[in-house]
């Protein structure tokens, strides 16, 4: 079980278009930045910058084509911090 | 001793998943460091929303979207460097390594400039005009200094390794048929944009 | 057991390449393991010697022979050295490294090189520890736990000791990430996640809290780093910081750090059990899952440590709330041991004697953790003796007994030969008796009010105390004992493959000690980890020559 090794190869021009879809995102979220949204500003950032997140997670970091176990642990590491964020918060809000 | 090897090569195989493997949890590290500081950013935030919003008005958006520009192109060539090596291009591969580079020497050319800005304003902390500022945008700056310079740092750590990859394409140790350190290197090198993409919103867009 | 037969063109792994480099550069897991263990053995030594002058001090009120500010320093370096230098490390580093490759069937981890490291990282954090003794103020004052704003003003040595700490944590990251890679791809032909032995198992569940919970820790330091040497006053009030900021990141590690600490320790035992009663352990499934259920939910209740800070109200009560729930998967395990005794074939040697003593000491630290737990209680025995109490009980008499145990169990595999039983039940029992002496008055006098990190106390504390540090003495006679026993056990009668009879992989097909990459081929399982059916068979099949 050596080079049991993901042959799948993302082409040159898929990279490239995922490259033009993490620019146009990086545009939306200034432009989206110039309205005051109040409280809802901080989230529609971070939901952009998640997006964007994925993007390069899925395709750049090759995610998408990768076992379950893997993609599972990498959203099950992110869940868990968010989480601990949450039950931070339980101290600060009140 | 050859024999020694060949014991070791007989027990021993090599295993390019268990490294990616290896190279993931690692990354989990790193991204649960920066966590760390994420945490203090979102309290502080919550409790000095006005301090945050004169911060982030200090610093220059437009060095900061080109800054945005540069890591999200260089994890571009370095996603198309891996696409070079798999299809046999060596010498695509390293040249596109050596552009990633060259975009993180950019990016470090204007975190240098911003920071030097800042110094001659005096708003670094123990600094005249940081001593002024009212609490929300003391801890506003406090965190800029210590997010953007942690995240720096891990551009330098990316950039080294990834020279190092380089070096072992060029020595043809890292090949078309075993290309698991570029694929660590480019791994390491997109947190390090990762990170980068949710700093750019928290700090200079706070609008 | 019988005569010691060993295959012909046999060489174990000292004999491999001899000569002080060879160690220093060695990638063998093993080698590694017993560098550790010497380390490690060190630092607990200096910090146990550390123990016993707190102890000295204590034994009357008033001033004996340290001043306050001294007294504040011994009890910080005594925490520092033994949580970041023996317990966390401890388990993992040693028997980690040197049982996990022989109990799964692999030759060496997943990353020799990278093991190598993590030593070097344990030495340069261990050596920066140390060094705060030699220069300027002296170590830190802070107690282990480095509270801002204190840490940060004092003038004690509290950067170079936070930095050691954070060095140390990048050792035990690269442990967990080693381990967890070495056992999802390592395992030998047939041994699928489910016939895998159960130190294995605590090591899996430890190593993903050492990844996903330490980086907290070590940015944590970085700011406190960050706040004595460039003024970025992230916890600084006066900046707008906030103090509690820092207990809450801090605990946000060093309460699932106590995990690290507690679940090798468990895994151990639920290991050495069935070896010495010749049975299954009861309910291997349960336990597995315990074991992740108590890595997964200890995550969530850090905030029990700081139920006095001035948190809110609501924090306080989830907290102790989701404390009292990680409580039933320890309490699972506890009934599972015994349990597994029931109908046994029971041979009490000296490391089913530590194990026993470990499932008695933990329970009672268990048991106190739910008192320490429960939001009302705590207020009034928070930063009292009973805390002392309750986690000396936990992680010394816990898992400090385990070490112990799993040094007189797997003692033969690792350096060939016995040590005499007698004298190692003599000092095991000696130490028993001393340990509780020292910690069981902890508890009463935490309930009656005597503050912790004192160095001084009321007179109605004092009888208490003396008990406690007569007791001191006594442990360090038995412990000495244990010490004497097993150095002298090196020039002891050479001892044969599986001296234990037991079942499990790293006894049944390799010889003591083992080759370098140790096993001649990687056995194919089949049977459960713990199938004591016709054992004895299936031993002399599996130590063929």
């Amino acid at each position: 079980m050596s080079e049991e090794h993901s042959e799948h190869i993302v082409s040159y021009k898929f990279n490239i278009l995922v490259w033009i879809d993490l620019l146009i995102f990086t545009f939306i979220t200034i432009e989206i930045a110039q309205f005051d949204f109040q409280a809802l500003t901080v989230v529609i950032a971070l939901i952009v910058a998640t997006i964007k997140t994925l993007l390069v997670g899925a395709y750049f970091m090759h995610l998408k084509f990768e076992n379950r176990f893997l993609q599972s642990v990498v959203v099950g590491v992110f869940l868990l911090f968010i989480a601990v964020l949450i039950l931070l918060f339980s101290d600060y809000l009140y | 001793m050859s024999s020694d090897n060949d014991l070791h090569d007989q027990m021993i195989h090599f295993d390019p998943y268990g490294k990616k493997l290896g190279m993931w949890l690692f990354l989990f590290t790193e991204f649960l460091l920066f966590g760390g500081l994420f945490v203090v950013y979102a309290v502080y935030r919550s409790m000095n929303p006005e301090g945050f919003h004169l911060g982030s008005a200090e610093l220059d958006l437009t060095v900061g979207a080109i800054n945005t520009v540069f890591l999200l192109t260089s994890s571009l060539t370095v996603a198309l460097s891996i696409t070079a090596l798999q299809k046999g291009n060596s010498k695509l591969a390293i040249n596109l390594i050596m552009i990633t580079i060259l975009f993180a020497f950019a990016f470090m050319f204007n975190k240098y400039y911003e920071w030097t800005m800042k110094f001659e304003h005096g708003l670094f902390p123990g600094m005249e005009h940081f001593n002024e500022l009212p609490v929300g945008e003391k801890q506003f700056f406090n965190l800029y200094f210590m997010m953007t310079g942690l995240h720096a740092l891990h551009v330098i750590i990316g950039a080294i390794l990834l020279l190092v990859v380089a070096w072992g394409i060029k020595k043809g140790t890292v090949n078309q048929k075993r290309y698991i350190y570029l694929e660590n290197g480019g791994l390491y090198w997109h947190l390090v944009d990762v990170i980068w993409i949710y700093l750019f919103p928290l700090f200079y867009l706070i609008i | 057991m019988t005569a010691i037969s060993q295959p012909r063109g046999y060489v174990n792994f000292y004999q491999e390449k001899r000569g002080l480099m060879s160690w220093l550069v060695t990638e063998d897991h093993k080698r590694i393991a017993l560098m550790y263990f010497y380390a490690i053995s060190g630092f607990f030594i200096v910090a146990f010697c550390l123990g016993l002058l707190m102890r000295l001090e204590l034994i009357a009120p008033g001033r004996q022979l340290l001043d306050p500010q001294i007294y504040n320093q011994v009890f910080t370096l005594h925490g520092v050295i033994m949580i970041f230098l023996f317990i966390i490390p401890g388990f993992p580093a040693v028997f980690g490294n040197f049982s996990l490759p022989l109990l799964i069937g692999a030759p060496d981890v997943a990353f020799p090189k990278l093991n190598l490291v993590s030593w070097y990282l344990y030495v340069i954090g261990g050596l920066l520890a140390l060094s705060t003794l030699l220069f300027g103020d002296g170590p830190a004052d802070t107690g282990w736990t480095f509270y801002a704003p204190y840490s940060v003003k004092t003038g004690t040595n509290v950067s170079i000791a936070v930095l050691a700490a954070f060095v140390l944590g990048f050792s035990s990251i690269l442990t967990g990430l080693n381990f967890l890679v070495t056992m999802h791809r390592m395992r030998a032909p047939g041994m699928t996640w489910f016939k895998m032995p159960l130190f294995p198992w605590a090591l899996y569940a430890t190593s993903w809290i050492q990844v996903l919970a330490t980086p907290i820790i070590g940015i944590t330091l970085m700011m406190i780093i960050a706040e004595r040497t460039l003024g970025i006053g992230l916890f600084d009030p006066a900046l707008g910081g906030d103090p509690v900021l820092y207990q809450h990141l801090f605990w946000i590690y060093s309460h699932p750090a106590v995990y690290i600490m507690v679940l090798p320790a468990m895994g151990w035992v639920s290991e050495v059990i069935p070896v010495f009663v010749k049975k299954s352990i009861f309910g291997y499934k349960v336990i597995v899952y315990s074991s992740l259920a108590i890595a997964f939910i200890g995550y969530f209740v850090w905030g029990h440590h700081m139920f006095t800070s001035g948190m809110s109200g609501e924090a306080r009560i989830i907290f102790s709330i989701l404390t009292f729930l990680v409580s039933i998967p320890s309490a699972i395990k506890v009934f599972n041991w015994v349990s597994t005794l029931y109908k046994g074939s029971i041979d009490v040697k000296p490391p089913f004697l530590y194990a026993l003593a470990f499932i008695f000491q933990f329970t009672i630290g268990g048991l106190t953790g739910l008192v320490v737990g429960a939001l009302a209680a705590d207020i009034h025995v928070h930063d009292t003796y009973f805390v002392v109490g309750h986690f000396h009980y936990v992680m010394f008499g816990g898992t400090g007994f385990a070490f112990l145990g799993a040094i007189h169990f797997w003692y033969s595999k690792i350096w060939g030969r016995n040590y005499n039983l007698k004298w190692a039940n003599i000092g095991f029992s000696i130490l028993f008796v001393g340990f509780n002496l020292v910690y069981f008055p902890m508890l009463v006098l935490g309930m009656m009010g005597m503050p912790r990190r004192y160095y001084d106390y009321l007179p109605e504390f004092t009888l208490a105390n003396q008990v406690s540090t007569v007791g001191s003495w006594i442990m360090a006679i038995g412990l000495f004992i244990v010490i004497v026993n097993l150095i002298a056990g090196r020039k002891g009668p050479k001892a044969s493959s599986n001296p234990w009879g037991s079942v499990t992989l790293d006894w049944t097909h390799t010889e003591s000690p083992p080759s370098l990459y140790n096993f001649k081929e990687i056995p194919t399982v089949t049977r459960g980890p713990y199938d004591y059916r016709d054992y004895e068979d299936y031993i002399k099949e599996n130590h063929k020559n």
